[in-house]
């Protein structure tokens, strides 16, 4: 806190004195503040005027108007787009389930194994999700019996599993650099306190990293959850794949832009809260030098 | 337990029997994929970068309009999926920009190609703008107060001072962004850009040799990437600041 001109420095006689030095955290940057009273406020006009204006429209208009086409599908469009959301949530519960255990083989003391899961890791993490979700969804048989009982395995449960392998290899590399982040310090005392290994990782490191990982397991939320229109491609009736089905059913090239500008702006309200928010607490847990 | 059935879908014989190697006309699409694939990817980079360069001097513009401006881009381009950008360019504003062609009929202003170009530049731009913009932050102020103090002009600084430094405090965040990119390359599969996927795609549909095409894909992606990865290595290398990390 500086002093101001109208404030009294509590020391007498108006001495120059040098204040100690705080670190201020650094503003977020423009593109995280957007969401303010003044965009809002815009919003709600814009969305005010998308459901006055069909009224005025109606005399005059050939057929219907765009607005109101777009409002027709919302309740299809958003039992899609609440599929969307379902895959994501279930491909970044299983692939941090299955990121956590491999970064933490990524740490082993056994070379083999830390080499094994640094292999696994970079290969998912290079390779594009698109080729990962082809493989699995053409690879994976559409049903495996074990001990006599078939389980099945429809296209939305195989695009899941391509989905959770690149956020298993990121989830990886963020664990790994989380532990390694943690001060040998903290290892040393542990283990002069008698905690074994898996003790030490259990309640030690591992409660540590959750404050860390944070961030960037938002982040790679917000990335699924971007990446899930892809399943659309490899056949899966998704919002995209719903979306071109109305835009082929309405058959009206003047609604093709507003039509994509909409399923856009849905993402968008979706992810952009989570990547400002996410911004945030990258800010607050930083440390400010 | 049935063994037979797993064995026959793990095939141990897949990684002999490459129809890409052996069939000559399979091996020339599939370089013609590659190939695709690499121009799609370096003409983004460039574009890109380019974009990332004049949106971050943007943000450091003292006209706040223009900031706003690159505000709402960034924040857009980055939290809205790039497929359904993709197919916004291509089929919504693509459909829209047709001019008659020598035949009268319409014809596209912009093939699928240049629309993959476009939506994958300002896909990686946005994310480029934001990552140089932390890089010119994080130049210390007094470094720039030492060139003011110098006499340098408010272009000089950027140029000789800012710039270079936020280039080498940037490389790492935008290593991984132009490996996205190259990842992201494969989408052009949607508009039917004949790209690496595009090809392979073709090729197990003819010769249903799924498995073996899936692996060769992988790997020549893992590839490709692996190519990137060392050449943004020894370029960190060569700009190394002395007296920084290890």
């Amino acid at each position: 806190m500086a002093w101001t001109q109208s404030q009294t420095p509590p020391v007498k006689g108006h001495l120059p004195v040098l204040l100690p030095l705080r670190s201020m955290p650094q503003a977020l940057p423009l593109q995280d503040r957007l969401f303010n009273v003044w965009t809002a406020s815009i919003l709600v006009l814009a969305l005010a005027a998308a459901l006055i204006t069909p009224a005025f429209a109606q005399t005059d208009a050939p057929g219907r108007s765009a607005v109101a086409i777009l409002l027709e599908w919302t309740p299809t469009l958003a039992k899609g787009f609440g599929f969307n959301v379902l895959i994501s949530i279930f491909s970044m519960a299983i692939g941090t389930v299955l990121g956590v255990g491999l970064g933490i083989l990524q740490i082993s003391p056994i070379r083999p194994v830390r080499q094994l899961a640094w292999v696994v890791t970079q290969f998912f993490r290079n390779s594009p999700w698109l080729v990962l979700l082809f493989y699995c969804i053409l690879l994976i048989p559409f049903q495996i019996e074990i001990f006599g009982t078939k389980i099945p395995f429809p296209g939305w449960v195989k695009a899941v599993i391509g989905l959770s392998l690149p956020v298993m290899a990121y989830m990886s590399e963020y664990m790994r650099g989380a532990i390694l982040s943690i001060p040998t310090g903290q290892w040393e005392s542990a283990e002069s306190l008698g905690f074994s290994r898996s003790q030490t990782l259990r309640d030690i490191i591992l409660p540590q990293t959750v404050k860390r990982v944070l961030p960037s397991w938002m982040n790679l939320y917000a990335v699924l959850t971007m990446a899930t229109p892809l399943v659309s491609i490899v056949g899966v009736n998704d919002v995209m794949a719903l979306t071109r089905a109305a835009l082929s059913a309405e058959g009206r090239v003047d609604l093709l832009i507003p039509m994509y500008l909409y399923i856009l702006c849905w993402f968008f309200l979706y992810c952009y809260p989570i990547s400002a928010w996410t911004r945030r607490l990258e800010r607050k847990y930083s440390v400010n030098l | 337990m049935d063994y037979s059935g797993i064995m026959e879908w793990l095939r141990p014989d897949w990684f002999f029997d490459l129809a890409v190697v052996s069939d000559e006309y399979n091996r020339g699409r599939y370089i013609a994929g590659l190939w695709m694939t690499a121009k799609l990817a370096v003409v983004s980079i460039f574009f890109s970068l380019i974009i990332g360069a004049i949106g971050a001097a943007v943000q450091g513009a003292q006209s706040k309009a223009l900031r706003v401006l690159v505000g709402f881009f960034v924040a857009f381009f980055r939290n809205t999926p790039p497929l359904v950008q993709l197919y916004f360019f291509y089929f919504a504003i693509g459909t829209v920009l047709r001019i008659t062609g020598d035949n009268g009929l319409p014809q596209p202003l912009i093939g699928n190609f240049g629309w993959a170009i476009i939506s994958l530049s300002l896909f990686a731009g946005a994310l480029n703008v934001e990552i140089f913009r932390a890089g010119i932050e994080a130049v210390p102020k007094s470094t720039v107060e030492a060139a003011e103090a110098l006499g340098y002009t408010r272009l000089q600084i950027y140029t000789d001072i800012v710039l270079p430094l936020a280039v080498r405090i940037s490389l790492p965040a935008l290593g991984t962004n132009l490996v996205n990119l190259v990842k992201t390359t494969t989408l052009a599969y949607a508009i039917a850009v004949p790209e690496l996927l595009y090809v392979s795609a073709q090729i197990w549909s003819e010769d249903l040799n799924v498995r073996e095409m899936m692996n060769v894909l992988l790997i020549s992606y893992v590839g490709l990437v692996a190519i990137l990865v060392w050449v943004l290595h020894r370029w960190e290398k060569a700009l190394r600041i002395p007296g920084y990390g290890r």
